[in-house]
């Protein structure tokens, strides 16, 4: 028995006069279109053959951008969800087009992305005959998708998609793959119309909110005289921002985010104490455990903001919101759960609490930020050495832009770097490969996230290392014409790995010496400006130029070949174990 | 402290589903000990018998990770005082032994034994009953020339459960009433995942 809902749900969409004879194909773009997708990131190939020949004739309606590898793909459709906070959407073909889609769906899982993977598959009755670009894609994306599901006859294709997408943003968002058989694309049915799905049996998007968990973490919150605040992704996700501020504003506490959170609030908010984890700030990881109340909001205790887990602040009552009943316990023992959409429960939990300040509290913080500044923002803010530095790129950026891009990073120092010191004043604003740690996200997703948010600056900011795993997509940009701003730090070195193994391996540089081509020949190759400076007194004017070129261009600034990412947490040791060099 | 828990899953019945549960277990290095799937009492639910040894910590995540899935409607966990559980095992021996030997009668008498086929080569019995009362009747019946054996699955009924039908009428319903208290935790932890 299937479980597709045949039966549409009541009051929603007007049921449409019966039209007969349409493909599955056809039904494929109508619900896209019923969807409000205006946007598809794809590649074609057999397979999918009569999707794109149906996908010709809707050209106005549904804008394709061809990809040029089907990674590049998903993660433009990722960078597209992140900044415009609807589902992304891809084509693939069978095969290797749908393993190509491996990496982005389990960077898309790890990180709550909403998005929808179309897959072409063989025909029907040539399933499990090892037909030419036959692959079992459905049970290879089964651990990294939310929910996938072949389809064998186009009759389903309209109440598959509609489910698809509302699994895919509903709830703790997630990807999606449909896989659809060649013969079902093909197949013609009655087509009587696009319901959109809103309810799904065996499905809680989120659990019910109930009003004693909510007084019972309201009466912590009152009783605490070290409270703070820790956040992720789900106050983005739950569109959430303005009564996250509402709450931390009344309830007066110090608040900290982590990588996913970065951009929800304005960076520079009173209340605002800096980034957690492994190369966040200094007073947020030691303050975590010294803190009496922990209010941890839509994130979910992530080895690398939580350190050693035995020594994770063991002092504090939790208190944890989140839309997951699965995240509470699952690392840090929550005292009191509020489980629900953070939407929702923040007012509520706001009605409840106490106005109150804490300055006592929040100025060691600020006492902990100025000993941080010394020892490692100021020198890689305000270097004294010849080499630039990965941080004063970064702060030149802010000045140019006031805070008003979107940063898309990739992966390594890079990142941390500009995670700690690029500044936010609108949300969706920070778009990076967060739980995965994906190499070779940051140009892709840089695509898709200039495109759902086409009036914002993108700047996608990248290392030499990743740059070099994705930078085919630079035809991609060539020919779409998207106006990303690439700005690649090199420091010759696969940064991280280089300082984990001088700080941990004895110096031992195993294979971190990459090289790299000319990325500025390179990118004129794709007919994108661009250019390479070495020099301190040509950043600013660098960067400005790159900001204010009409359409894309590539800067490569040249940093220090062996700086280091400070403070770190090392793997092993307690968030108060950070080290400042 | 590892111990023997059985986790039952109420799921839709859904082509790739096995595949998606059992790798909720093999993703975490959990031997999975028994596995019964098969319909439920309800048309269209079916219902997944497991058997595992972990300690009741790992077993209270998982049950969470796999009620998560799209397709799974409720997810349990139970030790084996909290459940009646039974499997059912078939003995193939040489009939002329058991023709022969009265002795063997009676031992499967004892064990409520009953004969499935009769041949005139073998004989079928059947068994149900846990784990050690069937492994019992193997040794007894070794000496006597078993020629095969197979022994099912676990299904477990849990002596606390009220029916599942209730549950299920509020699951179709969109907006759950306050009487499902699927997130019942405060300060009663160990309710949790029992019905």
């Amino acid at each position: 028995m299937s479980t597709i809902e045949k039966t549409p749900a009541k009051g929603k969409t007007e049921k449409k006069p019966a039209v007969t004879n349409i493909s599955g194909s056809v039904a494929v773009l109508e619900a896209f279109l019923a969807e409000g997708v205006s946007t598809i990131f794809g590649y074609p190939g057999g397979a999918i053959m009569p999707i794109y020949d149906a996908l010709y004739d809707y050209q106005e309606k549904l804008h394709h951008i061809l990809v040029r590898h089907e990674q590049g793909a998903t993660h433009a459709a990722q960078g597209y969800a992140r900044s415009s906070g609807e589902v992304g959407v891809v084509f693939a073909t069978s095969g290797p087009g749908a393993t190509n889609l491996v990496t982005g769906l389990a960077d898309a899982m790890i990180d709550s992305t909403p998005m929808v993977c179309v897959t072409g598959q063989v025909f029907a009755h040539l399933l499990g005959t090892d037909a030419f670009q036959e692959t079992d894609v459905i049970n290879i994306t089964t651990p990294v998708t939310k929910w996938n599901y072949q389809v064998t006859d186009a009759t389903e294709i309209p109440a598959v998609l509609a489910k698809a997408f509302y699994i895919a943003r509903s709830g703790r968002p997630g990807p999606v793959l449909i896989d659809i058989t060649k013969n079902a694309q093909i197949q013609k049915f009655d087509y009587e119309g696009y319901t959109k799905c809103d309810h799904v049996r065996s499905y809680r998007p989120a659990p019910i909110v109930r009003k004693e968990y909510i007084a019972a973490a309201a009466k912590l919150i009152n009783e605490a005289e070290k409270p703070f605040v820790i956040f992720g992704q789900g106050v983005i996700l739950g569109k959430a921002e303005q009564e996250f501020l509402k709450f931390i504003e009344k309830a007066g506490i110090p608040t900290a985010w982590t990588v996913m959170g970065l951009s929800a609030i304005p960076s520079d908010h009173p209340l605002n104490v800096g980034m957690l984890g492994m190369h966040g700030n200094y007073g947020p990881n030691v303050l975590t455990n010294e803190c009496d109340v922990l209010i941890a909001i839509g994130m979910r205790f992530d080895d690398r903001v939580t350190g050693r887990l035995d020594k994770y602040a063991k002092q504090a009552k939790v208190i944890h919101l989140d839309i997951d009943p699965a995240e509470v316990d699952k690392n840090v023992k929550t005292t009191v759960p509020v489980w629900g959409d953070c939407k929702e429960t923040l007012p509520m939990l706001t009605a409840l609490i106490e106005q109150k300040v804490y300055p006592q509290w929040l100025q060691k913080f600020k006492d902990m930020m100025k000993e941080e500044e010394d020892a490692c923002i100021t020198p890689e803010l305000n270097p004294t050495t010849d080499e630039m530095t990965m941080g004063e790129v970064i702060k030149t950026l802010n000045e140019l832009t006031g805070g008003d891009a979107i940063i898309v990073t990739d992966v390594g120092q890079h990142q941390m770097v500009a995670c700690r010191y690029a500044k936010f004043i609108k949300s969706k604003s920070n778009i990076t490969a967060g739980g995965l740690g994906t190499m070779g996200f940051g140009l892709p997703a840089a695509i898709g996230a200039k495109v759902g948010a086409p009036n914002r600056t993108t700047v996608a900011i990248i290392g030499d290392g990743g740059f070099q795993m994705t930078l085919q997509e630079l035809g991609t940009i060539m020919q779409t014409e998207i106006d990303v701003k690439i700005l690649i730090l090199n420091n010759r070195f696969l940064g991280m790995v280089r300082q984990w193994q001088e700080l941990f391996n004895d110096k031992r540089y195993s294979f971190v010496d990459i090289a790299s081509p000319d990325f500025v020949t390179l990118a004129s190759a794709y007919k994108i400006p661009g250019q390479s400076i070495s020099k301190r007194e040509n950043l600013k004017k660098a960067l400005s130029e790159m900001l204010n070129t009409k359409g894309a261009y590539l800067l490569e600034v040249m940093v220090g070949k062996e700086n280091n990412v400070f403070p770190m947490v090392p793997q092993g040791c307690s968030v108060a174990e950070i080290r400042l060099k | 402290m590892k111990q023997e828990f059985t986790v039952t899953v109420y799921t839709e019945n859904q082509i790739g589903l096995l595949n998606r549960i059992a790798i909720m277990f093999s993703r975490r290095k959990i031997n999975i000990e028994s596995l019964n799937t098969s319909p439920s009492e309800i048309e269209g639910i079916h219902r997944f018998t497991i058997v595992i040894n972990e300690v009741e910590e790992v077993v209270k995540k998982l049950a969470r990770q796999i009620e998560k899935q799209v397709e799974v409607l409720k997810a349990y966990y139970n030790t084996n005082d909290e459940i009646v559980w039974q499997e059912l095992a078939l003995y193939k021996v040489p009939t002329d032994e058991i023709a022969e030997k009265v002795k063997v009668e009676r031992l499967l008498r004892e064990y409520g034994a009953r004969a499935v086929v009769i041949r005139k080569d073998y004989t079928v019995f059947e068994t149900t009953g846990q784990r050690e009362e069937i492994n019992k009747l193997i040794a007894v019946l070794e000496p006597y020339g078993l020629i095969e054996f197979v022994r099912s699955a676990r299904v477990a009924i849990i002596k606390a459960s009220s029916g599942f039908h209730s549950k299920l009428k509020e699951f179709e319903k969109k907006e759950p009433g306050e009487e499902v208290i699927e997130n019942e935790y405060l300060g009663k932890g160990d309710q949790v995942f029992t019905m």
